[in-house]
């Protein structure tokens, strides 16, 4: 062990993690409240700071405050794993994610890892363990229904979730995502290949898998982050607030926070595998491979560049969450298996077949 | 026409031919087949001067032929063609005849019943929102079905008597009243205390209390409730509740050994009048005052709450578990022989076989209940003023209850009597116990609805239900097996006697396996011979008759003179 | 006769959702814009801007008791609006105007008339169904208080409120 890795990881850890996505959960349910209070012609906390934005502060002390209040009748050891439970996945996901590209020689990504999107998504997953116990261990009948419609959404939307990213993995024949993202920001984002190789029949052939794909993901992205219109699990027109019901205080807040850093994560994957990651459009500033040194000046504009982007898919979550209605329970199930899971597959056949096409 | 049964004759109503006996009245007949004709001074226990001619009916009988002409053709039924009279009937005074067509109905019924009610409404005050009657009142009623919205009338109502004071414990407004004289009647031909009768004339007539003499007999109230407007009202009910909100009980008077069949009236656990229930059997329509305003201690500030121990000279309050251990304990170290329990007759059957297990249990040498005598008054009210006598004798098997109290006494006074077990009875006021006899009790538990001198003096002191927070069985002077159904809810901690002495037979070692009422009811059925077969649902809202006892009601005996001699419907 | 809904028939476009769905986003992103441009302004800044100056008439208030020209308080304690309250809000304790007194004609008034104010919702019924036009809703909205207790407008709290009113139909004030 170098101590020199050590000190950076930790750097990055506290940098990414607590100043950074942390503050970024607190921000987005400010956002979630101000759009949304705007969508409906209203205005939204507004009286806390300057534009009410410290109104994330107020509730997090509101949170501290509260009474932790453990109902008689639950599992209390469980009941109490739960929220950590959901936290803690959700955060550990970020040690991945590429949020820019070097400073000082230093990758910005905490675990530069050659399984990036596999270890995405096999992290991801414990949070269903989080949502189960919860609903299992407060011994109460809505919570209960929740957990158990949140095991079977989130394992139904898993496998095209996984099965959407397939055909990008093939184009970039790479699990790295910081050399997916270095790809992106030399031959056009996957998305966009409107610049470099990407600029070519190819390339716009191509860009037809990646599109349904992306469809897919995001679409399984709502549904993996439990948030409308497919937040099920916690209805609350049928389940008062589904799994957390019986969760107050801290507690809830961690599931709070649990939930909006999935969305944030989720965002960053987004972002990283189909909108280019950190990199700037048209090969702007793109460094000359994934090891080359780039100025400190040209990692903060690319660390700037990703929180942009996920600031903005962060929105189209939120808006879409205010315009769409829920589905039905069985609709959400046939969408999942039916739709998603035979779109998905033959989507990867669909880019094996482009690809040997246009080898 | 149907030969085999002579005594049935047809009658068309409504375009329907029924059978009925002869000697039906058109109104009873109407209503038998569910065509309900309004009305006022009608009541089929008073006799029918027809004056409110509300229910006036269209009517017809078979056509009489002129001189040389042939009579009707009766059709394949055998009924002949009805010719329908232009001018309206009575319903209540006439009786059916063979062949006759009634429609209740129709343009000249419905027009008859509008013209009425226009001119009873002509001079009625609208004063609905004061008015207590407001809710159960058939004027109100029929103005909603047959009325105007507005009064064609221009000039001023006339003005009448208000608020008078005709007898102790009744209020007159003149103004609300429409002369149906029903009680004119009622103090006439029931109560034997004709002070009421109509002076003046036309829009003036007034309903007056005799000069010098006041509505005071003991059936007075009853007039209220046959009062079929907010004239006659309730001093004790006045103003106290709106009858919408009141929850209706059917459950039993038991004041004295008739039972009479009542209607509690009560709102969020408070109890505010009585009415009563008509019963053929036991108290036609009628009840005393006496006993229908005897209600008003249920929820007074001298109930008692919560259990009581004894701790020196005072009292303190304790938890059931506390008390009953406590009283078990107690008992459980005193011989049988020198246990006494009295009972009371105001228990219900249900409580008496409890009381009866118990005794059985510890071996009790001495059991008996209070004996209450009064003076039978010629209507109602019997000389026995305990409810179940007859239940005492049945489960207790004592041939005559009271006679052993005098032992008890000198028991006690002697010392061969150390524990005593008072259920319902208050010794002192009611038994003729003297507080230096009960101070002589190594152990006493005393069950009362009320704080009492007898309380005082009691080691163990338990709340037991009134009347009107049980449900159980009674049996009349008659011989009568009715319900009493619980009311309202008891204040505090107050349990019912039977869960007392359940608890207490529980606590000393006893059988179990009750849990409600009815579980009584089933065993008793099943052990009492008298009781056999007799079912819970079976009893119903109006009793059935368990044994032979030979004692009549005198109000009842008058009633079925007057119906055999065709003077009311009954 | 059971009603039959006919089920829009889709067009395979439509069953994508994604039209409905960049439809919807016209609509909500539409109204998001209007507002953060400022071009639409709906809500109050409730304790700086108030509504008192443009209360509409028909605004519905704290329910108040009412006396006449004379003084008399209207309420005859029928307890309709007792009855009528769909919370159970309104508690009335009639008593017979003692003999004595000026309006003893009107034999029946209101001992004690409570109205809960955590309870009311507000719905105008009690003043509707008053066969008096003894209760009306005021344009009072800011009811509050620091205790249960201090939330119930017991009767001289409701003829504050309420005051005198003029001009209705004097039931009682003719010779009856």
């Amino acid at each position: 062990m170098d101590w020199q890795l050590i000190i950076a990881s930790v750097i990055k850890i506290v940098g990414f993690v607590f100043l950074t996505t942390l503050p970024l959960v607190a921000l987005s349910v400010w956002a979630e409240r101000r759009v949304s209070a705007a969508i409906q012609d209203r205005v939204g906390p507004n009286r806390v700071g300057p534009l009410g934005l410290l109104q994330p502060v107020a509730d997090g002390i509101k949170f501290l405050l509260k009474e932790d209040f453990t109902p008689s009748h639950v599992r209390k050891g469980y009941f109490w794993l739960a929220p950590a439970l959901t936290m803690v996945p959700a955060l550990m996901t970020c040690a991945v994610l590429p949020f820019g590209s070097k400073i000082f020689g230093e990758k910005m990504v905490i675990a530069d890892l050659d399984v990036g999107p596999l270890f995405v998504f096999a992290i991801a997953s414990l949070t269903v363990y989080g949502i189960v116990l919860a609903g299992w261990a407060s011994n109460s009948k809505y919570p209960f229904l929740g957990g158990v419609r949140s095991t079977s959404q989130m394992i139904s939307y898993e496998i095209s979730l996984g099965l959407s990213v397939v055909p990008l993995i093939m184009i970039y024949g790479d699990l790295n995502l910081g050399r997916i993202v270095q790809n992106q920001a030399e031959h056009g984002w996957a998305l966009l290949p409107l610049w470099g190789e990407g600029l070519s029949l190819k390339g716009f052939i191509l860009a037809i898998p990646v599109f349904i794909s992306f469809i897919i993901f995001t679409t399984s992205m709502f549904a993996e982050t439990n948030r409308l219109p497919f937040d099920l699990p916690e209805c609350e027109t049928e389940l008062v607030a589904g799994y957390h019901t019986e969760y107050s205080s801290m507690k809830f807040a961690l599931f709070f926070l649990g939930e909006y850093a999935a969305m944030i994560i989720g965002s960053g994957l987004a972002v990283t595998l189909f909108f280019g990651g950190w990199s700037l459009p048209f090969g702007w500033l793109t460094p000359e491979s994934v090891d080359a040194e780039v100025p400190w000046w040209h990692g903060l504009i690319h660390i700037g560049t990703f929180f942009a982007k996920v600031i903005a898919f962060i929105l189209f979550f939120i808006v879409v969450r205010w315009t769409l209605p829920r589905f039905r329970y069985d609709q959400l199930m046939r969408l999942g298996w039916v739709f998603f899971f035979e779109i998905a597959l033959f989507n990867v056949v669909l880019t094996a077949i482009l690809l040997i096409i246009f080898k | 026409m149907s030969e085999e049964k002579p005594d049935l004759i047809d009658v068309q109503i409504n375009g329907e031919w029924h059978k009925f006996p002869k000697g039906t009245r058109m109104i009873e007949a109407c209503r038998a087949v569910g065509a309900d004709v309004p009305h006022y001074c009608y009541h089929p226990k008073l006799t029918s001067p027809g004056n409110c001619r509300m229910c006036l009916v269209e009517m017809g009988m078979p056509p009489r032929p002129r001189p040389g002409e042939d009579p009707p053709e009766p059709d394949e039924d055998g009924h002949l063609p009805i010719g329908w009279m232009p001018r309206p009937a009575i319903a209540c005074a006439n009786t059916i005849a063979p062949n006759m067509g009634i429609r209740t109905t129709g343009e000249l019924t419905e027009g008859c019943r509008k013209g009425v009610m226009e001119l009873l409404l002509a001079n009625h005050p609208l004063d609905c929102p004061i008015c207590d009657q407001a809710g159960e009142c058939t004027l109100q009623e029929y103005s909603v079905e047959h009325g105007k919205s507005e009064s064609r009338f221009r000039e001023r109502k006339v003005k009448k008597p208000k608020n008078v004071e005709v007898g102790p414990r009744i209020r007159l407004d003149d103004e609300r009243c429409i002369m149906c004289s029903r009680c004119i009647r009622f103090t006439d031909e029931i109560a034997d205390d004709p002070v009421l009768g109509f002076t003046d004339r036309g829009s003036h007539t007034v309903l007056t209390v005799y000069p010098g003499r006041e509505l005071a007999n003991n059936y007075s109230l009853n007039t209220v409730d046959i009062c079929p407007v907010g004239a006659l009202t309730s001093n004790d009910f006045r103003f106290q509740m709106r009858v919408w909100f009141m929850k209706e009980v059917k459950t039993i008077d038991t004041n004295c050994g008739t039972g009479c069949n009542i209607t509690v009236f009560s709102r969020q656990g408070k109890i505010y009048r009585i009415t009563p229930r008509q019963n053929n059997d036991v108290n036609s329509d009628w009840m005393p005052d006496s006993h229908r305003l005897n209600f008003h201690w249920i929820d007074s500030e001298a109930r008692l709450t919560e259990p009581l121990i004894k701790l020196g000279d005072s009292h303190k309050p304790a938890a059931w578990t506390e008390a009953i251990a406590l009283a078990s304990d107690k008992l459980n170290g005193i011989d049988g022989s020198e246990i006494a329990i009295i009972a009371s007759a105001r228990m219900t059957n249900e409580e008496l076989f409890m009381v009866d297990r118990l005794s059985k249990h510890l071996k009790v040498g001495h059991v008996d209940t209070v004996a209450r005598k009064g003076e039978n008054d010629g209507y109602l009210i019997s000389e026995d003023r305990n409810p179940n006598t007859n239940g005492v004798k049945l489960i207790l098997g004592l041939d005559d209850p009271g006679s052993q109290i005098e032992a008890i006494k000198e028991g006690i006074d002697q010392g061969r009597i150390k524990a005593l077990i008072s259920l319902q009875e208050n010794l002192i006021d009611d038994a003729g116990f003297t507080a230096e006899t009960l101070q002589k009790l190594d152990f006493f538990v005393h069950s009362y609805p009320l704080a009492n001198p007898t309380a005082d003096l009691a080691d163990v002191v338990l709340p037991g239900a009134c009347w009107a927070e049980k449900s159980g069985t009674m049996i009349n002077v008659t011989g009568r097996l009715q319900r009493l159904n619980e009311a309202v809810d008891a204040p505090g901690q107050t349990l019912t006697p039977w869960e007392i002495v359940r608890d207490l037979i529980q606590a000393t070692g006893g059988g179990n396996g009750i849990y409600s009422v009815t579980d009584i009811f089933n065993q008793l059925s099943a052990e009492v011979s008298e009781f056999d077969g007799i079912t819970w649902g079976q009893i119903g809202d109006l009793g059935v008759p368990l044994i032979e006892t030979g004692v009549t009601i005198p109000l009842l005996e008058r009633e079925k003179e007057r119906i055999a001699q065709g003077i009311i419907v009954g | 006769m059971a009603i039959v809904c006919e089920r829009p028939k889709l067009k395979w476009w439509e069953h994508l959702y994604l039209p409905a769905l960049a439809k919807g986003m016209r609509v909500t992103l539409g109204h998001f814009f209007k507002i953060v441009s400022g071009k639409k302004k709906v809500t109050m800044q409730y304790p700086e801007e108030k509504w008192d100056d443009h209360m509409p008439e028909h605004y519905r208030g704290a329910p108040a008791l009412v006396t006449d020209e004379q003084d008399r308080e209207r309420c005859v304690a029928c307890q309709l609006c007792e009855f009528i309250c769909p919370p159970r809000a309104i508690t009335i304790h009639p008593e017979e105007i003692p003999s004595d007194d000026k309006w003893a004609k009107v034999e029946k008034r209101p001992q004690s008339f409570d109205i809960d104010m955590i309870r009311c919702i507000y719905c105008g019924l009690c003043e509707e169904v008053c066969p008096e036009q003894a209760i009306f809703l005021r344009k009072d909205y800011a009811i509050t208080g620091t205790s249960r207790a201090e939330m119930v407008h017991d009767k001289s709290k409701l003829y504050e409120i309420g005051g005198k009113r003029v001009g209705l139909v004097n039931k009682w004030n003719e010779l009856k």
